[in-house]
């Protein structure tokens, strides 16, 4: 060979951050495709149901939420059918709590690879993000026939409110899996007790039960950002009342704040993972 | 043309050990203590706080420098705990070092470990696009010598079946021809990747072999097997304790690493390290129990192992490997040659004694590897090179030959011999 197209690598002790921990994402973004397939893949061969899960969770869910808490304590819905009305709560909050898990654990369940090969760390929460995006996508199906089945039409403005709700989402699922990734390395009893604490959140979110229960507190409850995600969304999909951007503004920042914390205690854990996994 | 690929200048790695805690920290017990004991914990954070906690550091690279030129096959030599894993780790980017820098010219591809990556769940297709990506080939370097590595393992008609169908030489197969085709300027192989199954550490070096012919590959390669650094190695580095103590022809680089380290010890205790077993300590004894690491030719020894199983595992086994002094393997043993089966281990201690009957080796040095194990899978716990000598007290046969009696064992055989 006479190209002299040689990459050049340098290996220096670790920053927290540096130009370079982007570049190289991009780099990788190959890999990136192949941990999310993989992961889809296996899933779908692990389990009878296969990807028919994503849609299969939401939908008992609904079902069971809406005899209980819709049909039988008679929890307001904002005038809309309850099911549909939680069935757009589920659909974010199956997103945000699926890929917050699995992203918690996504290092320690690929402790093999992490010790043997090198690649940039934050692929594997990512791909776990994504993961759960592609079951979204599949999910909202079902949405989509409930909207036909009680003649809902969504307004244009409202559909594109939708991407900003969902990075918001993606944001705060990635900003608080990447927390827990690294803070699951360290201490390894924390998976045992992270499945409880999801499964809290949702109390303190209006899924099941609509924001303006809150009243003049909301605005606090709009630090957590799945609640403007939420509330927003039904907004933009059933019309309940319109957008609130100041809300979104809340949201986006809250989970700004959260993602720069949780690539920052990653980064931070990162450069020994390979050390302590 | 000579050109330096591979530049190492000053790397150090620093690995702290805390003794409290020994195996992976729990927040329950880090909360526990805070609450049981405040007021140490608020000392000990001052005292780190004004750098005088007493930390327990261990510099498992210290000051490394050497360089690599293009085409080079180097060979890096080092007893156990030398840092050898560890300077493949750095070289790798598995893990940063704490000091120094390394210049590369070039792709970095390493054979740490085969298999890395493996779904069982995914058929034998989907394995070499996912394991080939991870190991940094693009996608379309992957289509392009597809057919190649999979008619290098010889899997064609098992392709879309699920591996963890497959058989352990198929797996082992399909995850080297992988490894090997991936094509980089330099390589990084660990000896690791040839646990156990001689029949595959031989396809290794036939391939490495065959690589090294290639003008342009730079290959790193650690190893203890001493007869396959002189074949494949003009130059090599040894390390000792961390250090790079010589540089230059393998030849005298080999002797002079033989030589130093024929120092036995009868008993070796490993530090604490994480991971789901752990060998905590290694000693010999002769058959009335003292320690020793020289035996008499005609006396059998015991080996002791103490490991800890920190989880339930299941279907493993241990083994002792034993090599001559230029590491040929001589005898691969496990708990399970006698049974046929392998052992589930409950959490806990437990000691094994194995016991290596006399005159089973003829005079000279040996060291042994104990390895606890899933077969063909996954490496639970290791200890290596450990050595001993059997020495000519007490030797029937040079009463009858004089000097030294050829043949690396010494197994007296049965002589039935009738007149007729």
């Amino acid at each position: 060979m006479t190209s002299e197209t040689t990459s050049t690598l340098t290996i220096r002790p670790k920053k927290i951050f540096s130009l370079r921990d982007i570049t190289e994402l991009w780099k990788y973004r190959e890999l990136l495709y192949f941990f999310t397939w993989r992961d889809f893949k296996v899933r779908y061969k692990q389990t009878y149901i296969g990807a028919g899960w994503a849609i299969f969770q939401p939908l008992l869910t609904m079902v069971v939420f809406s005899v209980f808490f819709g049909g039988l304590a008679k929890i307001p819905s904002d005038n809309v059918p309850y099911p549909i009305f939680v069935y757009v709560g589920l659909l974010f909050w199956q997103f945000f709590s699926n890929a917050l898990s699995e992203t918690s654990s996504s290092l320690v369940t690929n402790q093999a690879i992490i010790t043997k090969v090198y690649f940039p760390r934050l692929i594997l929460p990512i791909a776990s993000v994504i993961t759960k995006f592609v079951d979204f996508l599949i999910a909202s199906m079902v949405l989509v026939g409930l909207m036909i089945y009680y003649g809902y039409v969504p307004q244009l403005s409202g559909l594109l409110v939708l991407p900003i709700l969902l990075i918001i989402t993606f944001m705060a699922a990635t900003g608080g899996g990447l927390f827990l990734a690294a803070i699951n390395v360290k201490y390894r009893d924390v998976r045992y007790a992270l499945p409880f604490f999801i499964q809290m959140l949702i109390f303190v979110t209006p899924v099941i039960y609509p924001a303006s229960i809150a009243g003049a507190y909301s605005k606090y409850l709009a630090l957590n950002p799945m609640m403007g995600v939420i509330q927003n969304a039904r907004a933009a999909l059933l019309g309940t009342a319109p957008i609130n951007w100041q809300l979104i503004g809340i949201s986006f920042i809250a989970c700004l704040v959260l993602l720069i914390i949780g690539t920052y205690v990653f980064k931070k854990v990162e450069r020994y993972f390979a050390d302590i996994v | 043309m000579n050109q330096t690929v591979i530049e190492v200048k000053g790397i150090s790695k620093k690995y702290k050990i805390s003794h409290e805690q020994g195996r992976y920290v729990t927040l329950r017990d880090v909360m526990a203590n805070i609450i049981r004991k405040p007021f140490s914990f608020l000392k000990h954070k001052a005292k780190a706080a004004v750098g005088m906690a007493k930390k327990e550091e261990f510099w498992a690279l210290k000051g490394v420098d050497f360089n690599v030129e293009r085409g080079e096959v180097i060979g890096i030599i080092g007893q156990n705990g030398a840092g050898k894993s560890t300077l493949l780790k750095i070289l790798s980017q598995i893990t940063p070092p704490t000091e120094g820098e390394i210049t590369i010219h070039g792709k970095v591809g390493s054979l740490l470990e085969v298999g890395t990556g493996f779904h069982p769940e995914l058929t034998g297709r989907e394995n070499v696009f996912l394991n080939g990506a991870i190991l940094g080939m693009t996608k379309k370097e992957i289509i392009n010598k597809f057919d190649e590595i999979v008619a290098f393992a010889g899997i064609e008609k098992f392709l879309d079946t699920p591996v963890k169908y497959y058989s352990s030489g198929m797996y082992v197969r399909l995850a080297f021809s992988v490894a090997a085709h991936m094509d980089p300027d330099i390589l990084l192989v660990d000896e690791v990747l040839a646990v156990g199954d001689a029949e595959f550490q031989k396809k290794c070096l036939g391939k490495m072999d065959e690589i090294t012919k290639n003008q342009n590959r730079t290959i790193l390669f650690v190893s203890h097997n001493m007869s396959a650094i002189q074949s494949l190695c003009k130059r090599s580095v040894l390390l000792e304790k961390g250090r790079v103590v010589a540089v230059g022809d393998t030849r005298s680089i080999v002797d002079r690493y033989l030589s130093s380290h024929l120092s036995h010890k009868s008993v070796i205790e490993y530090p604490e390290k994480a991971g789901s077993a752990h060998i905590s300590k290694i000693s010999l004894h002769d058959p009335k129990g003292s320690l020793r690491s020289e035996f008499p030719i005609s006396q059998e020894f015991l080996a002791k192992i103490e490991f800890e199983c920190r989880e339930p595992l299941e279907n493993v086994v241990l083994s002792i490997i034993i090599y001559s002094a230029d590491r040929d393997t001589l005898l691969y043993s496990s708990e399970s040659d006698i049974s046929g089966k392998l052992s589930d281990y409950k959490t806990g201690k437990y000691t094994a004694d194995i016991k290596v009957p006399a005159s089973l080796f003829n005079v000279g040095n040996y060291s042994f590897d104990i390895i606890f194990h899933v077969p063909n899978s996954k490496m639970l716990a290791e200890a290596r090179d450990i050595q001993f000598e059997i020495t000519n007290v007490d030797n029937p046969r040079s009463v009858v030959f004089q000097g030294h009696i050829v043949g690396k064992i010494a197994t007296p055989l049965q002589f039935e011999i009738n007149k007729h």
